[in-house]
């Protein structure tokens, strides 16, 4: 017990004195310490439990390897919880970067600022347990029997028909909420959401919701991609970024999306 | 004695507060030919229709060869075969032929098909409509239209004829070729309740003559009594009135 | 004379002046794109297709239905009284929900109480919340004929030994029918448009390929091409509805 702590403090010191000379140095709230903000509470499988201190989840082990990258140890990363809309909106901020699915865009970047993206929603089938029970499989041989049904303005129809090819013509629909009504009334077997989203529909949506698989994200045109947000005009963007694209770079991040949406969600890609 | 054909005992009828018929006794034998004159509203066109139990009666009892038609819950349909009916204002379906308005009903409540095709033709032919069989009603003139809703009447083969002034809605000129329908009908022995306003036609074919006013029966008898000596004050006042 | 100058004129007018407009230019070219039409005109009248099959099949329902709503809202005898709130009730019910309503509803929540394939299809349903908008509608339109037969035309038949049965039958709705041939065109105009609303529950008919021809083309002129193909439809047939309208009041005055 006493060597722990001591191994602590030790590797506290060194790590202080290494942040000095950092591009984070003076730049967080509190010097020192990198304070990030979850959901409240914050979901499987972006923090598992609720409890991002664990590291456990996408997003918390992002967090952890985005704080290390940028010379933050464990110990220098506190919490903080706010809910999704106040941290969009403008002024004053209790937190250094705030992570919960903010998907990038030009109007909301208007009044917060937003880091590189950390992760690029792939398009991914969601389909019932019942369909694969029938045995439906994440290949496109087999997507193309399933009954599928799209959304008419977005790009999900151009894919099904021009990737997936499938055997009978889809049924089309104005909305992600008639697509689920739809499946739930057994007319479709299947639809392509972006990941996030399907996670969502099948575990809160819908009673037997199943994911087959997930497309490779650089296959999706205009995907979803989600920044870390900052304050508007944030000293500590570059830094952030600089940090994320190194993690890009060596294939941290990769591996934190393989282990935690993929493998944790059984999510697989599709051949 | 036999049954008369048809036999009214105490027949009463109102509509809301208008009390129509204030209990009719009549009786009519078979092949008779009886006239029922009197002025619009003295109730000779409900009398004919609670004859055929188109309209129910409130009190009293109608006879049909013996057999009361106006019990409650009586099958009416089987008396209607034999008594047919003509209505003022002939009331033929406009889109039959005069031939399918005849033919309808043999052909749906006796069953027949081609046997009543003959029959019928025959009858249209015997009424000088032959020519005009297959024509619609709108293509035929107001006496013609009338005597075709009299050969739908016989088509059923009925044995007693009711005729509620089918003369009245008719220009002048067309009254005549009705009349002679219904002499050649009183020639083969048809027995016959005639609601009506031509006096002298009345006075020539008629059997008896009824007089109505005011739901009752004021007066009856051999038509050249009624016409010539009527012995009640209203009758004669009547009379003056349309023969004038 | 005066008629064909004017009508020269407002023609004129608009072919004149509206390409003066300034935004004609873009206007033209989102609406009326004249190689988005060529190119989509052909899979939007195979999708019409599919609206015209769904009126197809419909139709005989409608009309199957709504006769017998109609008729057993005046049912006379007292026993059957039942039968009469019924229909009431079911007049009042589905004339009352929009029919976009009762196609999410009937659509979706049918099938979702648990029907295999292929019977929880949204043809099916679909064409069943039609069926059962139209034929209330229906049924109002055919029961206000029979009740414009006069009396003395039940009465004639009844007195001839008709059954009530065969009086309906061969004298009261032969008339009744013919005579409101034109309000039930007008109801088959509206039911020609309101197939589209289908699309909500996924098939795709000629409204959603053109929207979905427009976020894929980022153009209008698919929309205008549907409209034009369903005017080609709807316009004859409304004509014919005024045509048969005109010469009823004509026959009857």
């Amino acid at each position: 017990m006493k060597t722990l702590i001591t191994a602590a403090a030790l590797s506290f010191a060194a790590t202080s004195a290494f942040a000095a000379g950092h591009c984070a140095a003076g730049k967080t709230l509190t010097d020192g310490t990198l304070t990030i903000a979850t959901g409240n509470p914050a979901y499987y499988p972006w923090v598992i439990d609720d409890a991002p201190e664990a590291g456990k989840g996408f997003e918390a082990a992002v967090a952890y390897a985005l704080a290390a990258e940028m010379g933050f140890d464990a110990e220098a990363v506190t919490w903080v919880r706010t809910s999704f809309d106040e941290a969009i909106q403008p002024g004053a901020k209790n937190f250094d970067l705030n992570m919960q699915q903010y998907s990038i865009t030009p109007e909301r970047d208007k009044v917060i600022d937003f880091s590189a993206p950390y992760y690029t929603a792939p398009q991914a089938v969601l389909t019932t347990t019942a369909v694969v029970e029938a045995g439906a499989m994440p290949t496109l041989d087999s997507l193309k029997t399933l009954k599928w049904g799209v959304v008419a303005s977005t790009t999900a129809l151009p894919v099904v028909m021009e990737q997936i090819q499938p055997d009978q013509s889809p049924l089309v629909y104005d909305d992600n909420a008639n697509v689920v009504e739809a499946m739930k009334a057994g007319q479709i077997d299947a639809a392509l959401f972006d990941l996030p989203s399907a996670l969502f529909t099948s575990a809160v949506l819908m009673e037997n919701g199943a994911l087959l698989g997930q497309f490779d994200p650089a296959a999706a045109e205009n995907p979803d991609q989600f920044g870390a947000l900052m304050p508007e005009g944030s000293a500590l963007k570059a830094c952030v970024d600089e940090a994320l694209a190194a993690m890009t770079e060596n294939g941290t991040l990769a591996a934190i999306e393989a282990e935690w949406l993929q493998e944790a969600t059984g999510v697989p890609l599709i051949k | 004695m036999p049954d008369p054909r048809l036999q009214l005992r105490g027949v009463t009828k109102s509509f809301g507060e208008v009390s129509v018929l204030k209990g009719i006794d009549m009786e009519i034998a078979a092949g008779e030919m009886v006239c029922l004159i009197g002025a619009s509203g003295s109730g000779k066109s409900t009398l004919l229709r609670c004859m055929n139990g188109l309209e129910p009666v409130d009190d009293g009892e109608v006879f049909l060869d013996g057999v009361d038609i106006a019990e409650p819950g009586f099958d009416l349909s089987t008396i209607r075969q034999r008594i047919g009916i003509v209505f003022q204002s002939f009331n033929l379906f406009p889109h039959m032929t005069a031939f399918d308005n005849a033919a309808l009903a043999p052909r749906r409540v006796l069953g027949e098909a081609d046997s009543a095709k003959a029959r019928i033709t025959g009858l249209f032919e015997r009424f000088a409509l032959g020519d005009h069989m297959h024509k619609y009603p709108d293509q035929l003139s107001g006496g013609q239209q009338q005597r075709v809703a009299v050969i739908r009447a016989l088509a059923m083969k009925p044995n007693t004829m009711l005729l509620d002034e089918i003369t009245s809605a008719l220009d002048p000129e067309l009254v005549g070729e009705v009349l002679d329908v219904l002499r050649q009908l009183r020639d083969d022995g048809m027995t016959m309740v005639l609601a009506t306003h031509e006096m002298s036609f009345a006075r020539e074919v008629a059997d008896r003559v009824v007089f109505m006013d005011q739901g009752v029966i004021a007066e009856e008898g051999r038509p050249e009594q009624i016409f010539s000596a009527p012995q009640q004050a209203r009758t004669q006042q009547f009379l003056a009135s349309v023969l004038r | 004379m005066i008629a064909a100058v004017s009508t020269i004129a407002v023609v004129l007018a608009v072919v004149v002046l509206v390409p003066m407009a300034p935004g004609w230019e873009a206007v033209k070219k989102s609406f009326f794109d004249g190689e988005t039409f060529v190119r989509t005109f052909p899979t939007l009248l195979r999708a019409f297709l599919l609206d015209v099959a769904i009126f197809a099949w419909s139709v005989p329902m409608i009309f199957a239905l709504g006769l017998a709503i109609a008729l057993s809202r005046g049912a006379r005898s007292p026993a059957l009284f039942p039968l009469r709130v019924f229909g009431a009730v079911y007049v009042d019910l589905f004339r009352g929900i929009p029919v976009v309503l009762l196609v999410y509803l009937v659509g979706f929540g049918i099938p979702g109480l648990g029907l295999p394939r292929p019977w929880n299809s949204p043809y099916i349903w679909g064409t069943v919340a039609l069926v059962l908008t139209y034929s209330a509608y229906v049924a109002e339109v055919l029961r206000s004929g029979i009740e414009s037969i006069h009396a003395s035309q039940r009465n004639a038949a009844i007195c001839l030994g008709l059954s009530e049965r065969d009086t309906m039958r061969y004298v009261i709705l032969p008339q009744a029918i013919r005579r409101v041939v034109p309000a039930n065109m007008n109801m088959l105009v509206a039911l020609q448009k309101d197939v589209a609303l289908l699309s909500f529950i996924g098939p795709v008919e000629i409204l959603r390929q053109a929207g979905i021809f427009k976020s894929l083309l980022a153009n209008f002129t698919p929309y205008v091409v549907a409209a034009i193909i369903f005017l080609c439809v709807t316009v004859p047939a409304t004509r014919y509805a005024d045509y048969l309208l005109n010469r009823d009041r004509n026959a009857r005055s």
